[in-house]
């Protein structure tokens, strides 16, 4: 059963048509990826599944009920939610801001402690929050949003002022939540690393619903080719033994996606169905040390999927 | 209901936290005693005066400051979690807006009532254990009425500063309206009142006139308290109110109007503000 469903979803603001009939479901113990440029209608989506806002038309299911009927209060203790830069109260201290978000949501205190462990702010906990660093706050928002094990999670650029240890421990508790059966809409616009944690995409751009799946679904839809990078070779050798006889008919004429790399390393651009027999040929290579594959990254696919769109609409420049 | 008191307590908390309580306890506390033992300073001798002047000039003073302070303590309520991000988070919890707003009604009005309270009530301390002519029975019942309307002023501006808070989008804002509404209660309103008075040289109805002045909270609060004090030379407005029949349970019902009709402002504006 889905925990989120989106059917022809749509939003305006007064002059604005913020999102245009968006189709989404999430099931259970799914980590869903939201991505877009600012502005593309992210926090929208996140509030409409939150019954912050009105839909304008279509229909949204948070559970099975309408999030924004006064029966849905309920579904509320199943969320967690964290927004970006959130400040929360200066005055008092990050154990007695927790316990007051756990009071609200009706969950025992004694968790407060050990989410503040789990979010590394045990030490801090009984600081006051105006002392504490911008990432400090927003492992606060963390804990927060993850009082009382919620089974859907709505984060929003939860890794923002996050060092790199810290991203890779929340991540490693979203793997977690999602183990235990949470499901998790993620936006973000820090997109390397991300991919290994996510089970599908979307993304929007300007509202529209650019391209949705996952990864590998993502990767057939953006066509877009992978990368093999050759250590020890140079660019003349590859050029040379991609025009042998020998070589596969689909590998001849890509002399012109050969690239020299700052670190001597030669980068050959192959069309993801050939990568594997560009693999096997260019093993042959007897000078060849390494030989590194590379397939499209999400950075690589948002954006392509971002660059299309705004050609399409006539915006040469990019908003990444 | 439990979230009600969860918000009010995390009010009350932040105002002890951020001072609040302690600067308007000191405030009230340094004004009343002052008013109560120097009060007579003028007429050249110092010492408590009597019980009558103590309250009134108190009241005179205290319909100034306790406005000021309640809508300073209550103007971000609403747009100051706004602004920080917190009354997003807060509508993704299982809390409805009207619980918010009374939480921190609540809150924020057990602040006030505490610091009022404790404040004054030193004055009345002091007035009782070192006055010679003064009984403890005798400060009683002007006292608590004193308090009481003290009380309600602060909880009425209070609410008022909630419909600024509720509908403006900068912290800023309301802090430059608040002020504006603090100077238009306790400065102009009046004024323009006598200002009719003079201009039409008393032509006025003199049976709807008095009336005026309960469109004024600050006014009413003047008026509970000298409702108590009627041998006082009053001057200005207060004697033209002298002589109507308004007995304290009307004032006071009065003060209770006007804080229901901006809470419920308030509620209305806050209901239909945007996230």
């Amino acid at each position: 059963m889905s925990i989120v469903e989106l059917k022809q979803v749509e939003k305006k603001y007064q002059n604005v048509h913020a999102l245009h009939a968006l189709d989404l479901s999430l099931n259970s113990g799914e980590v869903f990826g939201l991505f877009g440029h600012n502005g593309a209608g992210k926090t929208t989506v996140i509030k409409l599944i939150l019954g912050l806002i009105e839909a304008s038309g279509g229909q949204i299911s948070v559970f099975g009920e309408n999030p924004t009927h006064a029966s849905a209060q309920q579904i509320r203790s199943k969320l967690g939610f964290l927004q970006e830069n959130v400040s929360f109260y200066d005055h008092l201290t990050g154990l007695e801001v927790l316990e007051y978000f756990a009071e609200l949501k009706g969950i025992a205190k004694k968790q407060c402690a050990d989410l503040l462990a789990q979010v590394g702010l045990t030490l801090a906990s009984k600081r006051r929050v105006r002392t504490y660093s911008k990432g400090m706050r927003q492992r606060l928002g963390l804990a927060q949003a993850l009082l009382g094990k919620p089974k859907l999670l709505l984060l929003d650029e939860p890794t923002v002022g996050l060092d790199p240890i810290a991203t890779r421990e929340f991540y490693q508790s979203i793997d977690q939540l999602k183990k235990e059966g949470c499901s998790v809409v993620l936006c973000s616009h820090v997109l390397p690393g991300v991919e290994k944690y996510i089970d599908r995409a979307l993304i929007l751009g300007k509202g529209q619903q650019l391209a949705a799946g996952s990864i590998k679904e993502l990767r057939e839809q953006a066509d877009l080719p992978a990368t093999l990078q050759l250590h020890g070779v140079s660019t003349e050798c590859i050029k040379e033994q991609l025009v042998k006889s020998t070589a596969p008919p689909q590998l001849a004429g890509l002399q012109k996606n050969i690239h020299s790399n700052s670190d001597g390393s030669v980068s050959l651009d192959v069309a993801m169905a050939d990568r594997m027999d560009g693999i096997r040929y260019l093993s042959q290579l007897t000078q060849l040390q390494n030989l590194d594959v590379h397939l499209p990254s999400l950075e690589d696919l948002y954006g392509h999927f971002i660059a299309n769109h705004l050609s399409h609409i006539g915006k040469p420049e990019v908003a990444l | 209901m439990k979230s009600i008191f969860t918000v009010a307590k995390k009010e009350f908390r932040d105002g002890l936290r951020n001072r609040w309580v302690l600067s308007i306890c000191v405030i009230f506390a340094v004004l009343a005693v002052g008013i109560a033992y120097f009060g007579a300073a003028a007429a050249g001798k110092v010492g408590f005066t009597s019980l009558s002047t103590t309250i009134v000039s108190l009241a005179s003073l205290a319909v100034f400051i306790i406005p000021l302070i309640a809508l300073m303590l209550a103007y971000d309520g609403i747009v100051g979690e706004d602004e920080s991000g917190t009354l997003l988070l807060l509508m993704t919890y299982p809390l409805t807006r009207w619980q918010l707003l009374l939480g921190k009604m609540l809150g924020q009005g057990a602040v006030m009532a505490f610091s009022t309270t404790v404040g004054f009530g030193s004055s009345a301390l002091m007035i009782g254990a070192f006055s010679s002519n003064t009984s403890w029975q005798d400060l009683l019942g002007p006292y608590s009425v004193f308090i009481l309307s003290a009380v309600l002023l602060g909880w009425v501006f209070i609410a008022i500063a909630y419909v600024i808070s509720a509908s403006v989008s900068e912290k800023s804002k309301a802090a430059g309206i608040a002020l504006i509404v603090w100077f238009i209660f306790v400065l102009v309103f009046d004024l323009g009142l006598l200002g009719v008075l003079v201009t039409t040289q008393g032509d006025v109805n003199a049976t709807l006139f008095p009336y005026l002045l309960l469109l004024n909270p600050t006014d009413i609060f003047r008026l509970v308290n000298i409702s108590y004090f009627a041998e006082q030379n009053l001057s200005g407005l207060m004697a033209i109110a002298q002589q109507t029949d308004f007995n304290l349970q009307s004032l006071l019902l009065g003060m209770l109007v006007w804080l229901f009709l901006p809470m419920g402002l308030a509620m209305h504006i806050f209901n239909r503000r945007g996230l």
